[in-house]
């Protein structure tokens, strides 16, 4: 499979690219690892992209890096729609202190808008 | 999660502090009062189990009894307020207030099914924000599904205003000092 994830720098979003990279490891996946300027966080997108290259490291795994600008859930979607991605896979929500999920404002992009199918990683 | 909401200016209030014991509409006799973790953890685990997991949102409550007793320990932890609606033995209802800073909160309830639509939700939230401001507690905020207009309107009834209407969730505050 082809598979494109979406890291913006949320703590949900580097969950999400550690089960990823795990599971290529395992299935031999093609993975896209995709950094989006997230205005929630407003992370650095090199300390994320260094932070990418630890886990696939650790993992032996080998994906593609590549930065996104602009809007980041529009920006994702077309770039799986224009490549045939497989798959997209996000972070699935934080968690407030009550325990309830928020999903995210890209995933709730994504979701609505994507015709590729999306994984959401809980 | 950082406090960068908006919250209503005024005060709302005043909110009755328990035990408030009440007649629901359906004639039931109803308390509500402090969660006691040694006289109430047990009926509030049975009344969890016995949720509706169509009545879930975002998540919670959580189903299957280990999930459950990790979360109510969670809740129910230190500096947390936490009160239970009573009928009988039986703890029906449940709301709470779980810190996210010094004097902020994020507040929950839960009304069991057969007990809905009775009175008691209104009545709980009022004694969960009279016993929160008696704990300090200066602003809570909560988040419900867009859609989901009874809980909206219940919450708008005892002074929540919507501080945030753009994400999948619908965020609301209040302002108790």
């Amino acid at each position: 499979m082809k598979l494109l994830l979406g890291i913006g720098g949320s703590d949900d979003s580097i969950r999400a690219l550690e089960r990823a990279v795990d599971r290529a490891a395992e299935t031999g996946d093609d993975l896209t690892v995709a950094i989006l300027r997230n205005p929630a966080t407003e992370a650095d997108p090199a300390e994320i992209e260094a932070r990418v290259q630890t886990v696939l490291d650790d993992a032996g795994v080998e994906a593609t890096i590549r930065h996104l600008d602009g809007d980041p859930g529009s920006e994702l979607v077309d770039l799986a729609e224009r490549e045939a991605y497989d798959r997209i896979i996000l972070g699935g929500g934080e968690t407030s202190p009550m325990g309830k999920i928020k999903l995210g404002s890209i995933a709730e992009f994504v979701l609505l808008n994507s015709h590729v199918s999306v994984t959401l990683v809980r | 999660m950082t406090d960068d909401k908006t919250y209503p200016d005024e005060p709302a209030g005043p909110f009755p502090e328990p035990p408030t014991p009440v007649e629901d509409r359906e004639g039931r006799s109803i308390t509500v009062r402090r969660y006691d973790e040694k006289r109430d953890r047990e009926a509030l685990e049975a009344m969890y189990e016995a949720f509706d997991p169509a009545d879930r949102a975002q998540g919670i409550p959580p189903t299957g009894e280990d999930r459950i007793a990790d979360w109510l320990d969670s809740i129910t932890g230190s500096g947390t307020v936490n009160v239970v609606a009573t009928h009988d033995d039986a703890a029906v209802g449940h709301a709470t207030l779980v810190p996210d800073g010094e004097v902020t909160a994020e507040l929950a309830i839960f009304v069991l099914q057969d007990y809905q639509g009775a009175g008691i939700g209104t009545h709980l939230l009022e004694t969960l924000l009279g016993a929160g401001r008696a704990a300090g507690f200066e602003r809570v905020w909560l988040s419900v599904e867009r859609w989901n207009e009874p809980a909206i309107s219940l919450y708008e009834k005892v002074g929540f205003e919507p501080s945030d209407t753009e994400s999948f969730e619908h965020e609301m505050t209040i302002r108790l000092d």
